[in-house]
């Protein structure tokens, strides 16, 4: 019987009937801490440290403080440290605050090639879902999970429902992957995914670089679906060729690997056709990332909404965000801009937000930074100059960590401020209390830094 | 886990759809590298300013697609801390529902008119062996997962459940299952 790929993944990995069994499990400081302290409390072995990698990322300042130590924030450096000695006692390797390799969990994962095509992989992070662009099955676990999964190297699941969304034609000049998960969402809303893995396939998904496809299956979440995985293809081998992780017989796996894609003929729960040629730069107007719009439009107005609920909930999202009906997006001015987080961080990211800079400057209204996703980004992009593209621009150039996605660290909004953000989260307080986020391609970002307000990316020389 | 059987009485009603978990517990809370006293900063930035008022009663109505975004279980506990034992609504991410059922918290999935009518009549009983809600002018039924169903009204100890699969785990390793992905000690 012809099978999905997530069918394929799924079976290969039932222990028994509900119990799958876990390849790779990345841990990060803020969601494990509870978990390590339940092992102990229980006697507890943490089973496969060699399928365990932990790094410091939602905490960390990016300010280049070297060492967990030299956190000036208390609780943030009490976390980091913890996370350091509770790797260390369970065996666990660990990418602490100054190693060569930490970063955003989810780019160091197949930054080093531990992300791989098959495999199942979970963590305490929600956008667990970006190694799905890999051909895996990747997903978000809360803390209690993160633990049974340390004790057992399993998870007790139900079989969730299967989706494919295919999209036809390829994207427009200066459409990215960031507007098309947008778009997507927009269309089918913050829950339209919701028990669902989804399988992004068609022209316009085999046509993206790796880097790419992971900015879609990172925002699968944001749909409110449990994972998002697209087909590896010859684009995912070459990207993985070489990697530090991958396996030593690397053709041999490439071979097993070419068996993974969905079967014709198989069949899903849902399908949904897109049609990828019609796809517009995007830009978010309220505080659910399914509030979002093409940035040729003018804010919505929850009048013409027809249901109670999305009306109410547009009037208190304009309000919170400042903003009033039908005002062109355009006209909307940020005064920060960020670049940066597991969605648009990487260095295709990087390399493509600072191409778009082209000499300018960025607006006097605006302060704008970049936080690349991991150290070994960072590196990367200094070496090839980057950095000082960004500076002599008047971008900030940051150290890497979450940053200023979720405001954990020191990087945030003030009340009111409103601000382009490659990020994925646009709900209220997001990145500050009282801050306006509108999320965006990075370079959408970069043109609203430098003009001082959103643009239409393809008519913007 | 503390086992459930019924929960009974006043309703409290956040009468707001997508409800996320950065609101239910604002990053700055999770710091904590403990499990408990989460209760008090619930809705921090939302109560602080007065925007919504809630009284800690046995069970919470809200909108739909309650507990979205982030898959912080801190949500889980501020809510269960704070004193709500059940959270009614139209539907729930699925990493909150999940998280919730691993805490003795039950998510309740009814649809909408019925939340309205609960939130309405301010008070309710939840029968989770029946998997009934009722309330002064009606009763509802909802759906929940055998299995979860089992280790809710056991109080049952997920871990200590799986690990009587000891064997079978062992058997899976020591097959081709044991062998994907890589070995991260050996970076
Ligand atoms: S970058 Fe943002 S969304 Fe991604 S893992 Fe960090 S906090 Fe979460």
């Amino acid at each position: 019987m012809p099978k999905t790929m997530f069918e394929k993944i799924w079976e290969a990995h039932e222990v028994k009937e509900n119990l799958i069994y876990i390849d790779l499990h990345l841990v990060h400081e803020v969601t494990s801490p509870q978990a390590f302290e339940g092992l102990r409390m229980s006697g507890r072995k943490l089973r496969r440290p060699d399928k365990t990698v932990a790094t410091a990322d939602h905490n960390v300042p990016t300010d280049g403080t070297p060492t967990a130590a030299l956190i000036k924030d208390a609780l943030s450096r009490k976390q980091v440290e913890t996370l350091e000695k509770n790797a260390a006692d369970f065996g666990v390797p660990v990418y602490s605050l100054g190693s060569e390799t930490q970063g955003i969990v989810h780019v160091i994962g197949p930054e080093l090639g531990l992300t791989q095509p098959g495999m199942t992989i979970v963590c305490g992070d929600s956008h667990t879902s970006t190694h799905g662009a890999f051909g895996a099955l990747a997903f978000g676990i809360g803390t209690s999970e993160v633990e049974h999964v340390m004790a057992t190297q399993t998870l007790v699941q139900n079989k969730p429902k299967t989706m494919r969304i295919n999209y036809s034609g390829t994207l427009g000049e200066g459409v990215t992957s960031k507007d098309l998960i947008l778009a997507t969402i927009g269309k089918l809303g913050t829950s339209g995914m919701t028990g669902y893995v989804v399988e992004y396939a068609g022209e316009a998904i085999e046509a993206l670089t790796m880097e790419q496809r992971m900015t879609i299956c990172n925002m699968t979440i944001e749909g409110g679906g449990k994972a998002g995985m697209i087909a590896p293809d010859e684009t995912t081998f070459e990207y993985m060729r070489g990697k530090p992780g991958v396996p030593a017989d690397f053709d041999a796996a490439v071979e097993r690997w070419r068996d993974l894609p969905t079967d014709e003929g198989a069949t899903f729960d849902t399908e949904v056709e897109i049609d990828a040629t019609a796809i517009s730069p995007m830009v978010t107007w309220g505080t659910t990332p399914g509030m979002v719009i093409q940035v040729t439009d003018t804010v919505p107005d929850p009048e013409k909404m027809d249901s109670p609920a999305d009306r109410e909930a547009a009037e208190r999202a304009l309000q919170y965000m400042g903003l009033e009906a039908g005002t062109p997006m355009e006209e909307i001015r940020p005064e920060r801009v960020f670049i940066g987080s597991c969605t648009n961080s990487r260095i295709s990211d990087l390399r493509e937000a600072a191409g778009a800079i082209k000499g300018r400057k960025v607006a006097d209204s605006v302060r704008a930074m970049v936080v690349p996703g991991s150290a070994l980004v960072k590196a990367q992009a200094e070496e090839e100059g980057l950095d000082r593209i960004f500076e002599e621009a008047g971008f900030e150039w940051r150290g890497a960590g979450c940053s200023m996605c979720l405001g954990m660290n020191p990087d945030i909004l003030i009340e009111g401020e409103r601000c382009a953000s490659t990020s994925n989260r646009n709900f209220e307080g997001r990145q500050g209390k009282g801050g306006r986020t509108h999320l965006v391609s990075p370079t959408m970002a970069t043109a609203a830094a430098i003009e001082g307000h959103f643009v239409d990316i393809r008519n913007w020389s | 886990m503390e086992p459930i059987s019924t929960i009974e009485g006043e309703v409290a009603f956040l009468d707001r759809s997508d409800v996320d978990t950065d609101q239910i517990i604002p990053k700055q809370f999770l710091k904590r590298v403990e499990r408990t006293g989460y209760g008090e900063f619930l809705f921090y930035d939302w109560m602080r300013d007065g925007e919504i008022e809630l009284e800690p009663h046995p069970i919470l109505v809200s909108g739909r697609n309650f507990g979205s975004g982030s898959s912080r279980e801190h949500a889980v506990w501020a809510l269960h801390q704070f004193g709500f034992q059940a959270v009614i609504a139209p539907s729930f991410s699925d990493i909150f529902y999940s998280n919730s059922t691993k805490n003795g918290f039950l998510p309740i999935v009814l649809p909408e008119e019925e939340c309205r009518a609960i939130a309405t009549a301010g008070a309710a009983k939840i029968d989770l062996e029946s998997q009934t809600v009722s309330w002064d002018g009606g009763e509802a039924s909802f759906d929940i997962d055998r299995e979860i169903k089992r280790r809710l009204l056991g109080g049952l100890d997920d871990i200590a459940l799986t690990l009587q699969s000891e064997d079978e785990i062992e058997a899976f390793e020591a097959g081709p299952g044991g062998t994907y992905g890589p070995v991260t000690t050996a970076l």
